[in-house]
């Protein structure tokens, strides 16, 4: 892998670091599957390169695709909570509207950023070349992202929103609403997810409509990739993780790319495959090692 | 001070299985009592205390604390003044978060949960004062995992939990039943302890009619969703196992000499 590849893989490490923070609070947060961020990554893109190419700034382009991410959540737990629907089945159900409301937004299934301003521009003035800037400025966002979602976990609302994961009888028993934290939790993992499919979008240069596939496997193949190598003992911990295993992940499938296996040279559509591969082979870790020391 | 009228609760209405476990039942809870419990296996104990707490809604019936209806309250919001510790340990507790953690949730219940550090140090030196009255030496371990405390710990944990804030009304469902007997034997000393120190209203259900006749203020026994008999003060007082075993035969016949479960120990 050259050191530009590398360099690549760590800028998609870090933004979809985000991502994979977004994640770890609905898989192992709240214990609630969400399959809505293969919608959300796109819709936060595509709110951001709509609104960039009517001419708003891109800060607040990002701003409101982390509102529309968090809006596209609570309408999932909304779903699963008001109406009794399966946490799984309402993901999926918002996931698939929203691949009409993107289409919506950007009034064709892709845009392009090709000379739009990005907030890539803000940071001209360090004189470094572009590529350098992304991964500092990714760099710089997860880890901001990663200790305030720390701080935020060891609120008073924080721990409500754990207890509402871990136990919600208990929770309820102690006065807290779960509906409500269930709703306060998918939100702003659906707002993180947004934000991230925004900044790949300024990064990349164009949204997507299709851009959203695979991006629940891509997070939970990176948290437990994460987990298996930092641990989980504490919340700093499950959140290292998450951003660690993000960095991980793309290098692994960077690496994957890079090589030829016999006749066999892989692309970036075989990328879903690659990455389910990777997460039966994660999961089968700790299968695997119970099963080796019990033959000791 | 907590009323339920003529509630009513039918599981699996209008299947072959349907059950009325609550069958148009009412009770009074006067300030200060503390009642128990007793009744055969499905006699409708915990689902009381499920219709009380909020678990379930009642399918008829009204439900009132100090004169304000709250039939329809649901359960996080009736938690605002019911304490409860359950039959099984690991309901009553998150094993994933910390010792002080859980109490901190147990803290703020009633109030709301704001953006603000979860645990001050006020708070910690609190917990250790609490923790230290269990003499289970918890209060050294306030960032242990409640995982890994034993079933006992754990009720004792949920116990402290339930009363951390006052609440109207402490509710407590075979809350030994699951440990040993020493265990238990010590947990049922701790909760009288807090019950009479905190001066609390309580209901706590048995298995051992011993027990029953040993704690509270008042003794109830309740048969096929209904209360049939309510002895209060003196008239429990006077109560002996026998005349609970003659009262169960009363209205079960033969059947309740299979009723194994019935302690008289
Ligand atoms: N969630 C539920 N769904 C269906 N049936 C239920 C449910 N909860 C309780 N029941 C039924 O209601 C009846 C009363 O049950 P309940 O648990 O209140 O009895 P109990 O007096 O607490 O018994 P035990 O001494 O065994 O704990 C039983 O027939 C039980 O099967
Ligand atoms: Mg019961």
């Amino acid at each position: 892998m050259t050191a530009y590849a590398f360099l690549g893989a760590l800028e998609q490490g870090f933004v979809f670091g985000l991502m994979v923070l977004g994640v770890y609070i609905t898989f192992r947060v709240l214990d609630f599957p969400d399959l809505t961020v293969d919608g959300t990554l796109p819709l936060g893109a595509a709110v951001s390169a709509a609104l960039i190419t009517h001419g708003i700034n891109p800060i607040w382009s990002l701003i409101a695709a982390l509102a529309a991410g968090c809006i596209a959540g609570s309408i999932t737990a909304i779903l699963a909570t008001r109406l009794r629907i399966m946490s799984l089945l309402a993901s999926i159900i918002t996931m698939t509207g929203l691949y009409s409301i993107n289409i919506r937004i950007m009034g064709r299934p892709n845009i392009t950023l090709l000379n739009a301003p990005t907030i890539f521009e803000y940071f001209d003035f360090l004189g470094l070349p572009r590529h350098v800037v992304t991964v500092l400025l990714f760099l710089s966002l997860v880890l901001i992202s990663k200790f305030l979602l720390d701080i935020f976990l060891y609120t008073e609302l924080g721990l409500a929103i754990r207890a509402t994961g871990d136990n919600p009888q208990m929770a309820r028993s102690q006065g807290i609403n779960t509906d409500r934290m269930i709703v306060i939790g998918v939100s702003i993992s659906n707002g993180m997810v947004a934000l991230s499919g925004a900044l790949v979008a300024q990064s990349q240069g164009f949204a997507d409509v299709g851009m959203g596939i695979g991006t629940i496997v891509a997070g939970l193949a990176s948290i437990i990739l994460g987990e298996s190598l930092v641990g989980t003992q504490t919340v700093p911990r499950q959140t290292w993780s998450s951003v660690v295993g993000s960095v991980l992940y793309r290098i692994v499938i960077a690496i994957a790319l890079s090589y030829q296996v016999g006749f066999l040279h892989l692309t970036p559509s075989d990328l879903n495959l690659v990455t389910a591969i990777l997460v039966v082979l994660c999961l089968m870790v700790p299968f695997l090692r119970e099963k080796f020391q019990r033959g000791k | 001070m907590l009323s339920a009228v003529e509630i009513t609760k039918v599981f699996n209405k209008g299947t072959i299985n349907e059950v009325v476990a609550i069958d148009s039942l009412t009770l009074h809870v006067n300030d200060g009592d503390f009642i128990t419990v007793i009744g055969s296996n499905g006699a409708g104990k915990s689902s009381l205390l499920n219709l009380l707490a909020g678990t379930y809604i009642p399918d008829s019936g009204t439900i009132t604390l100090a004169g304000e209806d709250i039939t329809t309250w649901p359960e996080y919001r009736r938690a605002t003044f019911i304490g409860r510790v359950f039959q099984n340990p690991f309901i009553g507790t998150c094993g994933s978060m910390t010792i002080e953690e859980n109490l901190a949730l147990a803290y703020r219940r009633g109030l709301p949960r704001r953006i603000r550090k979860g645990i001050t140090e006020k708070d910690r030196t609190l917990f250790r004062d609490r923790l230290s009255i269990l003499g289970l030496g918890l209060e050294h371990r306030l960032k242990d995992k409640v995982d890994v405390l034993s079933g006992g710990q754990r009720q004792c944990l949920t116990l402290l939990m339930a009363t951390l804030r006052h609440p109207k009304i402490l509710l407590l469902d075979e809350h030994t039943a699951a440990l040993d007997p020493k265990t238990a034997e010590q947990v049922l000393k701790l909760t009288d302890q807090i019950i009479s120190e905190l001066k609390l209203t309580a209901i706590m259900v048995t298995h051992n009619m011993r027990q029953a006749l040993s704690m509270g203020n008042r003794l109830i026994m309740m048969n096929r969703g209904k209360i049939i008999m309510d002895a209060q003060e003196k008239e429990k007082v006077k109560l002996t196992v026998q005349d609970l075993l003659e009262q169960f035969s009363r209205v079960r016949g033969k059947e309740f000499s299979e009723d194994r479960i019935l302690l008289t120990d």
